[in-house]
């Protein structure tokens, strides 16, 4: 297979966008948005949250650190939601390694 | 009626020439000459009214949009105007040339049609000998360009047994996505109903390999799959509800609620010429007639799935029943049920030969053709 095995998210993983999804505020809804291949995604509050601390630089567990401190919750609670969502988001090819 | 939300995306049927003669395509009987076509400025306005009302995707398709020659003088307008661009091609007039210079506009994606995994018979759905060898190399440009790829295959009788081989090939190509559309029968598709719908059998073998297939490939490639609706017990939300989600702006500038609305009769469909989008898509009487639930006949009206399937589909409603505010005949609760029921019957017939879609008042079916392998 040319495009090579599906990415796992694990705790070291730097997580971008793919190059052709968009994470943006949508001035007439006044909403947080993601665009993607004839996808669009609407980002609750806490996964705009999260994607907001996507950066390509963040490993996944830096962003799950700065989610425990912000929220003041256990990390286990925390680090199974953002995974899970995570792997949904590189799954769906709008984030990547 | 509470406040209308802005619509999500905008097809722009950008022309309705095509190489192609799919015999399910879903342009309209009447197909429109060159000649009655938007000019560039008018589609520019077009993008810029779509942006201001909220779009945020345009899918440019047709027809085939590359036999405008001003694509990507269109696709760099509707990138600045903020616009997510999605082509929609078979891919038969794409070279490197043309690609390099639309994802120098802003393209951000390419949807290319296959009608086959089998070459002879791709070539014999789609009318064009040579057709899926072309397919083929328009997906390795579109990959070496670095765009996101979709693979779209409408499946029917006379391939869905290949299934299993079209999601090889998707692979092979590097799709990144696959759509197995079930064709839809309005228009063309409903004169070739007979020689199109699926046995039961045949659907219950594909949905097997679609779910193993999802298993195999998560993280590799996305499969969007829908069951058809001829053999559906709920009817889909088509279009995410009427007036709800989309709109569609056909080649001559009218704008519908969806790509099929104008197999309807008795509803007016304004064009970008006499009024803004936002005029069309806030007051039109075409946009308002079946919004929301309140259009609702029974069994609808009480029916807890109102808002999730919004009664289903209106041209389906009425290309079937002749009256496009009945209740979808794909749901097993309409009263009309037994006339999408009835039809099941052709599948177990022997198909007749495809009516191929042509510019002509009075299709015939065309005689200049490999013949089928089945």
């Amino acid at each position: 297979m040319t495009e090579g095995a599906r990415q796992s998210v694990e705790g070291g993983a730097v997580l971008r966008f793919a190059p052709h999804a968009k994470f943006r505020f949508d001035a007439v809804r006044q909403a947080w948005i993601v665009l993607a291949p004839e996808r669009l995604l609407l980002p609750d509050e806490q996964a705009v949250e999260i994607l907001q601390l996507i950066d390509g630089e963040r490993a996944v567990d830096g962003v799950i650190d700065e989610l425990v401190r912000r929220y003041e919750a256990p990390r286990e609670m925390i680090a199974g939601d953002v995974v899970k969502m995570l792997q949904d988001l590189v799954d769906k090819k709008v984030l990547r390694r | 009626m509470s406040a209308v939300e802005p619509p999500l995306a905008l097809l722009a049927e950008l022309t309705h020439r095509c190489p192609l003669r799919c015999p399910y395509c879903s342009n309209p009987l009447e197909l429109s000459r060159a000649s009655a076509e938007l000019d560039t400025a008018s589609w520019k306005r077009v993008f810029g009214e779509a942006a201001a009302l909220g779009v945020l995707q345009v899918h440019f398709s047709g027809g085939e949009p590359l036999v405008r020659r001003d694509l990507t003088e269109l696709v760099r307008h509707a990138t600045e105007v903020g616009l997510y661009g999605n082509l929609i091609t078979s891919g038969i007039h794409l070279d490197a040339g043309r690609l390099k210079e639309l994802v120098e506009a802003g393209l951000e994606h390419v949807q290319l049609s296959f009608q086959d995994a089998d070459m002879i018979s791709g070539d014999r759905i789609a009318g064009l000998a040579g057709s899926q060898q072309a397919k083929r190399r328009a997906a390795g440009l579109v990959r070496e360009a670095g765009l996101p790829l979709t693979v779209n295959a409408v499946v029917h009788r006379q391939n869905l047994d290949r299934l299993g081989e079209i999601i090889d090939l998707a692979v092979a190509l590097g799709a990144d996505r696959l759509e197995v559309a079930h064709v839809q029968y309005y228009g063309w598709a409903l004169r070739n109903r007979a020689a199109l719908l699926p046995t039961r059998d045949q659907l219950d073998a594909a949905t097997a390999t679609v779910e193993a297939a999802r298993a195999r490939l998560a993280g590799v490639m996305v499969i969007d799959y829908v069951l058809p609706d001829y053999y559906a017990h709920r009817p889909k939300a088509c279009m995410g509800g009427w007036g709800r989600r989309f709109l569609n702006v056909t080649p001559a500038g009218k704008v519908l609620p969806c790509h099929a609305a104008e197999t309807l009769t008795g509803l007016d469909f304004p064009t970008v010429e006499e009024a803004s989008l936002s005029e069309i898509w806030h007051r039109a009487p075409a946009f308002e007639r079946f919004r929301g639930t309140d259009w609702m006949p029974e069994p609808c009206r009480s029916c807890e799935r109102r808002e999730i399937d919004w009664g289903g589909c209106r041209c389906q409603a009425f290309a079937l029943t002749g009256d496009a505010a009945r209740a979808d005949p794909a749901c097993a609760l309409s009263p009309d049920r037994g006339l999408l029921v009835g039809a099941r019957a052709d599948a177990d017939e022997a198909a007749p030969d495809f009516i191929y879609r042509q510019h002509s008042a009075v299709p015939r079916r065309s005689p200049d053709l490999v013949s089928s392998s089945a």
